[in-house]
């Protein structure tokens, strides 16, 4: 059989690809963000004493990591009706969907994180007469991000390649858009060559930029 | 929570959840072992191929790794009409899959062999043995249990990854419970339960490999 190859039609259509990669880079970031803040929080929660915490984070974070990541999307685009909160559209709830599992993802990072800051840091900010919040402000935070950026970077990345499943509850990203072009024009080949053309793309200055960041920043241990 | 409802939503609809939860294992088992047979390949050319053969698997897993499953999927989906083959969404699907894990497992191959020290194939040579009895006997061994912690890490995101079939219409555990929603409107529920299984499929997995890890670890560095 013939295939006819038609790679302006693509072009024509490449707003759609530009507009999704774009949506997918911000739901990433914002998901990452926030994902960072439950992962830290998280954290805490497994590394403390008192059961009541530490139990039902372990739980929360052994089963999220454990739930394919498309059944939590529509968990939380069908389910969150019917517990009567409509409020969310179709992006708004796959960004929060991946947040959450970003930090459930982020929670072990953070522990290994947490567990990597020298005693000795801690210590010397009690030495000096640091308040428990102003030690977690000025000496915690920020050693534990510059000793997690790696994980962190990679993260994005993932998070980012993640982004493809919005497309199964109509957010406009880039492999909706990829769709889109593929059913309204059946130039396949070419359609999905650029798709994959963009991921890798993006991916790959995502981790370039990020390997500059963590050149500058990133933990010598 | 109305679990009488879905106790009887279940018994329902139990042959098609029964074919899906099939499905679901036949796709994972499938993918693992595909992965398994030609990452493992890939990863030993990785390691010992000539430039050439290097570069070309270099360029297969670093394009396929930087592309998100989802849209790997479509590709082989769509295009494989294309090329004349009637080929069903489930074996398009489990090629797609198929192919991620190879990439996958033939990265991990290499960081394995790679890690074992020079060491031991000095000393497999100066027993006089050749290439393929220096792998066999001293270099798969040990680089095989490194392997098998993230080796089960990827087994069990195959499992979660296997869910992505369902948009391209396979009938797996996922698109099974969807119809049953569709039925009973019982969608907490049904995706709560879902979560359960996919937790004790992977916890599973992740059990035996921790068993196998224990039985194995004769060899310490």
């Amino acid at each position: 059989m013939r295939y006819n190859f038609n790679w302006p039609v693509i072009w024509r259509n490449a707003d759609r690809l530009y507009d999704g990669l774009l949506l997918g880079l911000a739901i990433a970031i914002v998901a990452l963000a926030a994902g960072c803040i439950i992962g830290i929080a998280l954290a805490a929660c497994r590394q403390s004493r008192s059961p009541l915490l530490r139990l039902p984070a372990t739980a929360f974070v052994e089963v999220l990591r454990n739930t394919p990541l498309l059944l939590l999307v529509f968990f939380v685009y069908f389910g969150l009706p019917e517990l009567g909160i409509s409020a969310f559209d179709n992006l708004q709830c796959f960004t929060l969907t991946l947040a959450i599992y970003s930090g459930a993802y982020l929670t072990e990072v953070f522990r290994a994180g947490l567990a990597a800051i020298p005693t000795a840091y801690i210590e010397a900010g009690k030495a000096i007469g640091l308040t428990s919040w102003q030690r977690l402000r000025y000496v915690i935070l920020p050693v534990l991000f510059r000793i997690v950026l790696p994980s962190l970077s990679s993260t994005l990345i993932s998070l980012f390649k993640d982004t493809a499943l919005a497309a199964a509850i109509g957010v406009p990203e880039l492999t909706y858009g990829a769709r889109w072009i593929n059913v309204n024009t059946f130039q396949v080949l070419e359609t999905w060559t650029v798709t994959a053309g963009f991921y890798l793309a993006a991916s790959y200055v995502i981790a370039v930029v990020l390997r500059r960041v963590e050149r500058r920043y990133a933990m010598v241990r | 929570m109305d679990l009488i409802g879905l106790r009887h939503e279940i018994f329902v609809a139990r042959w098609t959840l029964l074919s899906g939860f099939t499905t679901t294992m036949e796709v994972s088992v499938l993918v693992i072992i595909i992965g398994t047979i030609f990452g493992l390949l890939l990863g030993l050319g990785l390691t010992y191929g000539n430039r050439p053969l290097r570069w070309l698997i270099r360029a297969y897993v670093d394009i396929i790794r930087g592309i998100p499953a989802l849209v790997l999927i479509f590709f082989a989906y769509y295009a494989t009409s294309l090329i004349g083959l009637n080929v069903s969404p489930f074996g398009a699907g489990v090629f797609a899959l198929g192919a991620f894990a190879t990439a996958h497992i033939g990265e991990l191959t290499r960081g394995a062999v790679q890690s074992i020290p020079q060491a031991q194939t000095d000393a497999a040579k100066s027993i006089g043995l050749g290439f393929w009895k220096r792998l066999a006997y001293a270099i798969l061994p040990q680089a095989l249990r490194r392997m098998l912690p993230s080796w089960v890490n990827i087994a069990s995101e195959m499992v979660k990854g296997s869910t992505l079939l369902s948009l391209i219409g396979v009938l797996d555990l996922l698109l099974a419970a969807q119809q049953a929603i569709a039925r009973s409107f019982l969608i907490i529920e049904f995706y709560m339960a879902l979560m359960i299984v996919y937790f004790v499929i992977n916890f599973t997995i992740s059990r035996i490999g921790a068993v196998v890890e224990r039985r194995m670890a004769y060899v310490r560095f």
